[in-house]
């Protein structure tokens, strides 16, 4: 408006021109941002997700790169450090070849502060453990005796062990897969029935590892020069350790990881985008063909799912252990679609009664422009949603059909598989069920948390629900 | 509601139909047979042996067969163990895994309701933080780590008490099924106690809750009467499919903690693909999953009214 307000004001011509456009009043002051933009400014502030979208992003990455970097074969086996766990030492002695023992030399001394007198001959390597003994003093008879090992420390009334022999002699040399640990050795005798007596020793021994330089050759060891007897090398580096075969594991991880991360989210993504297809078709049929594809689908998601899972894979003639990736995909699929469907059809029944609709109808809108305009925009964030809570059951499922023995087909890791494997050994090596496990619950940590935070952030019924 | 019940009942029936069919076409379009296994088989003892277990007949009639035999509640004789039938198997090793379940599932729903009502109770104070940081990990770990962890804890306990304190795998007494029912809850437990503290602090802002705040009713009463009582629902309408949950997750719980339960046999008979106790199973768990949905569908009928009236 004029600033004038002097009583002796005369209008002129330009007073009557159009004013200048200003549209100050209704102009936006604030950067527009479309619902995408939104939702991504939303999902920063949630710290968690954020996080979790951050470690996702590093998983991918430490699987796809990973043997680039980690060029060690995941089905190469390091027969020198088998089960090895991470930062177990990896000294080794180069010693002479084995030669053949034939029981003590007659100036061989005994010790005298157990019962039987049981003794180390030489030094306890990973070649051999040789133990010799005086015999059973109480009694003349000499009925033989009984030879046990044992990883762990004896208590009163424990076990001896693995039982190893039966023998006349005084004397026993052991070669039966030693590890560089410590090791308990017990000799019982035996009464003239062959029943063991209340006469033992035990001995506890540390074993040392060691290699001869044939050895040392063959499995790549002298690359920085020739090696000579009584020198120390060091063995290949297992940054995670190794598993019961002598593999390595952080390869394992690596490509157990892909295996793991491709189901994981591949199968989701596909039985979520058939069920969008199916959900939306129905949803936008309506009538009988909604209800007849839905009572379909009702009953598809009335299948025990796992129970299914495993017979889909019997019936795509894979017995079982030796399925690999790709059965388990199409299994998923095939039993997993009807519940995004169902929720997709919700959602388009929702949609189509808005007014938004309603008002892009009476404008004169197409089919194809209220469903690529309106109705797919709309559903994508529960579809994002319902795929990031799909990965970790996923995950879940592929991990449970490894447990089961149903999964993919050795030497083809993956985490589950290696979880299965680990299990069986977890009291004397727990690293190798601890890595697999680890790596899975981060995952589905991960996806769970992002998950959150997507609902969060791209529904905005769901908000603040938890 | 009778009319509802009926229609229930009719639509669980059909999906069983729906179940066995797909598992006898399924199970029939697996390349080769249960008889190839055998070593040596002469023509005429093949013949015989087909003759015994139906297969010389036509696709179809063996169909008829099957569903006339499932309708009155007959599975067959397992191929791996002679003249066992399948019957028998369900009938041994079914009570043992539906023993488990119940046990698992009374301590999923009420652990999964106290904690979710401490949670919601001291929002965003420390007990909060604790449970809900305990909730995500119990369902961010699979079951066989949880399993196996608590097995190796039970062998820890028993070695430092000397005795034992809890047997470590099993069956027979109470003292067995404590622990695998335990494990086996667990995950259901903590999704139970997310959905209940959700339920909850919705509930807080709800008219009757302000109601009877504005009464003058004491604390504990509206919590006790009104907010629990109501928070509870949606608690008991997610127990039917947890049921499917627990069910499936006892495969592992029976194998690791060696309970001889169906589950476990389940497994066995998958590895030694024995057809008939594959498909007789199937249909078995499949059929008490459906009318355990149906079930808890019409209890959440009867505690809440407000189904009642349009279901």
């Amino acid at each position: 408006m004029s600033e004038q307000t002097s009583t002796s004001w005369q209008p002129s011509a330009s007073d009557f021109a159009p004013k200048p456009k200003h549209q100050t009043a209704d102009a936006i002051t604030r950067p527009a941002m479309s619902y995408w933009q939104d939702a991504w400014r939303r999902l920063k502030e949630n710290k968690r997700a954020l996080f979790s979208l951050y470690l996702i992003i590093g998983l991918v990455t430490f699987t796809l790169a990973g043997p680039y970097l980690w060029t060690i074969d995941p089905s190469a086996q390091d027969l020198d450090q088998i089960g090895m766990a991470p930062g177990a030492d990896r000294n080794v002695t180069i010693a002479p070849a084995y030669q053949p023992w034939y029981g003590p030399t007659d100036d061989q001394t005994y010790a005298n502060d157990n019962a039987l007198g049981l003794t180390l001959v030489g030094n306890a390597t990973s070649q051999a453990v040789r133990l010799a003994w005086r015999g059973n003093d109480y009694d003349q008879a000499d009925y033989g005796y009984k030879i046990y090992r044992t990883l762990f420390p004896l208590d009163a009334g424990d076990a001896f062990g693995l039982p190893l022999m039966e023998s006349k002699n005084h004397y026993f040399e052991d070669r039966l897969d030693l590890q560089p640990t410590d090791y308990y050795y017990t000799v019982v005798a035996l009464d003239s029935q062959g029943v063991e007596t209340d006469q033992f020793a035990t001995l506890k021994l540390t074993v040392k590892r060691v290699i001869t330089v044939l050895e040392a050759q063959q499995r790549g060891l002298t690359k920085n020069g020739p090696v000579a007897e009584g020198e120390q090398i060091k063995l290949a580096l297992h940054p995670f350790g190794t598993d019961y075969l002598g593999r390595d594991m952080l390869a394992r991880l690596i490509y157990g990881g892909q295996v793991s991360l491709f189901i994981g989210i591949f199968a989701p993504l596909l039985y979520v985008l058939l069920g969008v297809i199916y959900g939306s078709i129905a949803g936008f049929m309506g009538g009988a063909v909604d209800q007849l594809m839905m009572r379909f689908a009702d009953f598809a998601v009335a299948l025990p799912f796992l129970l299914f899972m495993i017979l889909l894979k019997v019936i795509f003639g894979i017995g079982p252990g030796e399925s690999g990736v790709l059965p388990m995909l199409v299994a998923m699929v095939i039993l997993l679609w009807p519940a995004p469907a169902r929720l997709v059809r919700g959602q388009i029944l929702q949609i189509r009664e808005e007014g938004y609709v309603s008002a892009s109808q009476l404008l004169g809108a197409k089919t194809n422009y209220l469903v690529f305009r309106h109705m797919i925009p709309n559903t994508m964030g529960v579809i994002l949603v319902t795929i990031t809570f799909q990965v970790p059951s996923a995950i879940f499922t592929e991990a449970f059909l490894s447990f089961i023995g149903m999964g993919v087909a050795p030497p083809t890791p993956s985490w589950g598989s290696m979880c299965n494997d680990g299990i069986k050994s977890m009291l004397t090596r727990p690293h190798e069920l601890f890595f697999p496990a680890l790596f899975i619950s981060i995952t589905v940590l991960a996806f769970n948390l992002l998950g959150d935070g997507l609902r969060d952030a791209l529904d905005a019924r769901m908000r603040n629900r938890e | 509601m009778l009319r509802y019940t009926l229609k229930r009942l009719v639509l669980g029936i059909l999906t069983v139909w729906f179940i066995a069919t797909a598992t006898f076409f399924g199970m029939h379009a697996v390349p080769g047979d249960p008889l190839s296994n055998d070593k040596s088989t002469t023509a005429q003892i093949r013949a015989n042996l087909e003759a015994k277990y139906g297969l010389d007949k036509p696709l179809l009639t063996q169909y008829a067969i099957y569903l006339k035999n499932i309708s009155q509640g007959d599975f067959g004789i397992s191929f791996t163990q002679e003249n066992r039938k399948v019957n028998d198997i369900i009938k041994e090793h079914f009570p043992i895994s539906a023993i488990l379940g119940i046990l698992a599932i009374v301590f999923a729903a009420l652990g999964g309701i106290l904690w979710g009502a401490l949670t919601a109770l001291y929002r965003n104070r420390w007990p909060d933080s604790v449970i809900m940081f305990l909730v995500i990990l119990g369902i961010s770990v699979p079951s066989f780590v949880i399993a196996a962890i608590s097995q190796m804890f039970l062998v820890n306990i028993n070695t430092l008490a000397g005795t034992t304190v809890l047997p470590v795998g099993g069956w027979g007494t109470v003292w067995h099924m404590i622990v695998p029912a335990m494990v086996l809850g667990l995950s259901t437990m903590a999704y139970l106690t997310r959905l209940m503290r959700s339920s909850m602090l919705e509930i807080v802002n709800t008219d009757y809750i302000r109601t009877a705040q504005s009464k003058g009713l004491p604390k504990t009463r509206i919590f006790s009467r009104h907010q629990l009582r109501n928070a509870i629902l949606p608690v008991v309408t997610v127990l039917g499919p947890a049921i499917a949950g627990i069910t499936t997750g006892g495969f592992v719980v029976e194998i690791v903690f060696a309970i001889p339960g169906l589950g476990r046999y389940f497994v066995e008979a998958i590895q030694q693909l024995d057809y008939t106790v594959i498909m007789g199973t199937t249909v078995f768990y499949g059929a008490f999953l459906v009318f355990m949905v149906i079930l808890v569908d019409l209890l959440y009928g009867w505690i809440d009214p407000r189904v009642r009236i349009n279901p």
